[in-house]
């Protein structure tokens, strides 16, 4: 992937769009949760939806997942309209969501069980992503044994493995600790390099999402809207050390927090 | 419990109560409370004779046949109650009635339908044990947490995968705790059911000895049977608290 990007996000100029999202709405009885919502997901990017509490993130993350049907519009990942959950997106939770009786092995290869992947392999397939995502000896252990940031990152390697081209994060780090949680954003910007997968991550962090993202759409509340996306261009090729130093990243994280004070209670 | 500053070991309260017992028996207060050792000695007499043999297995076979049914018809009612609003609510004011309702008055209604036979024991057994399975079981599943339904669903269980891989191994603490319960009342059931069906097993013994007067006799098929419930019970609490680890991290 080019880490050239386009200035003006007006051109159409980004031609693989992983996930589309057209005239999404969603309706609680008579709340309008999500309304007439568009927004493109580009094919090997991270995309944060950031926005303050009760815009309506996580539902159009559930929606985009399958796990919340919308009530009109439509999604399309690769082009194929989403009916449910899929073989081409893997969710990560919150709360991590594990097996609090199984092991971390059998944790990171659920997903694979669940998909009939015969023991040996999906086992070993795990393996690799338990190393991956820094877990090594620890395959034995279960949930209750491990702190939040190693849960969360059996929940990650759990999405890993079973190979989605889209990932879907739903504020992944918040219930990680404040030094954990800076380990995983600097690990999260290797895996974007690395997975060649298209990552669509939740968050309240504004400081977090401008960290890790290519690209940033603003959601505003009550109805829920896309508001602006921003593309940092400056620093993402720059080493995870100096991004918070930078400029760029000094004034876009200054200029979401002014559009957004006015809707913190 | 500390005594003059030593720490007594579990139980130990037992002693005092035994001791109790044994003094008052051997004063002969009473012909109806024969002295402990007696009653102990008894027992072992009587412990290898046909009669209690055939006793312990008749009592044994509707005790596991009533358990097995009310288990394993139990646990999945529970389940799909837990999971199925339309379910739960065609089901859980029966099942709360049942809970409370005394038992006992149903078992005549049982001979009318059943014969006086095995088949009555086992289904008042079953009876008595089956409404607290069901509702720990649903009581198990309510408590689960949406996100590991959702995590199957975003990875795309089956309704049967997820039924055997999430909903039974979360209400898992539950269900024990209910079977724990069910049980101790099938207990019950299982004596009542001979008590008034027809006269067999435990239920025969204790008719034949109590109208006989021969107390020690009758004391000493109830120490064992409190002692087999006693046990069971201790066997089943150990295996909660084995899976109680997550019960709480779920």
């Amino acid at each position: 992937m080019s880490q050239i990007k386009p200035l003006h996000m007006a051109e159409p100029a980004i031609p693989d769009i992983a996930v589309s999202v057209m005239d999404v709405s969603k309706n609680y009885g008579s709340v309008e949760a999500l309304k007439n919502l568009s927004l493109e997901f580009p094919r090997g990017e991270l995309t944060s939806l950031l926005g303050p509490s009760g815009c309506g993130k996580t539902t159009l993350l559930k929606i985009i997942a399958g796990l919340l049907p919308a009530t009109a519009g439509k999604i399309e990942v690769n082009g194929v309209a989403v009916e449910g959950p899929g073989d081409d997106r893997a969710f990560v939770f919150q709360d991590f969501a594990l097996l609090p009786w199984a092991t971390v092995l059998r944790n990171v290869a659920f997903g694979l069980e669940l998909r009939g992947v015969a023991k040996a392999e999906r086992e070993d397939r795990a393996n690799t992503y338990i190393k991956n995502v820094g877990l090594e000896g620890f395959e034995q252990s279960y949930p209750h044994e491990l702190s939040g940031g190693m849960r969360q990152r059996v929940g990650l390697a759990r999405a890993l493995s079973v190979d989605s081209q889209v990932l879907l994060l739903d504020e992944p780090f918040s219930a990680v600790d404040e030094q954990n949680r800076r380990k995983f954003q600097e690990d999260m910007l290797e895996l974007v390099a690395t997975e060649q997968k298209t990552f669509i991550f939740v968050t309240h962090s504004i400081e977090e999402a401008v960290y890790v993202s290519d690209q940033i759409a603003i959601l505003l509340p009550r109805p829920s809207r896309v508001s602006e996306v921003i593309r940092p261009t400056g620093f993402r090729h720059k080493d995870v050390a100096n991004i918070r130093r930078d400029t760029e990243y000094l004034d876009i994280v200054d200029r979401i927090w002014s559009s957004l004070r006015n809707y913190v209670e | 419990m500390y005594l003059f500053g030593r720490r007594l070991p579990n139980m130990s309260s037992l002693i005092f109560w035994g001791l109790l017992w044994e003094v008052v028996g051997r004063l002969g207060i009473s012909f109806f409370i024969p002295p402990l050792s007696e009653i102990f000695i008894t027992l072992f007499e009587i412990i290898g004779t046909p009669a209690v043999l055939k006793a312990l297995g008749e009592t044994s076979y509707a005790f596991l046949m009533g358990v097995f049914y009310a288990i394993f018809i139990g646990i999945p009612v529970g389940i799909l109650m837990g999971q199925n609003r339309l379910i739960d609510e065609l089901l859980l004011p029966w099942v709360n009635i049942f809970l409370s309702a005394p038992l006992t008055a149903l078992v005549p209604v049982l001979m009318v339908l059943f014969g006086f036979g095995m088949t009555s024991i086992i289904i008042t057994t079953t009876l008595f044990a089956i409404w607290i399975i069901i509702l720990n079981s649903r009581a198990g599943v309510k408590q689960i947490n949406r996100s590991l339904v959702e995590m199957a669903r975003s990875f795309g269980a089956s309704p049967f995968d997820a039924f055997f891989k999430i909903y039974f191994w979360a209400a898992l603490p539950e269900i024990i705790g209910g079977v724990r319960i069910g049980l101790i009342r099938a207990v019950k059931g299982v004596i009542i059911g001979q008590l008034l069906i027809s006269v067999v097993g435990f239920g025969a013994l204790f008719e034949l000895y109590s109208s006989n007067f021969l107390m020690a006799h009758f004391w000493a098929v109830l120490v064992l049977l409190f002692a087999l419930a006693f046990t069971l019970a201790e066997c089943l609490g150990w295996l909660e608290k084995r899976v109680s680890y997550y019960a709480s991290s779920r």
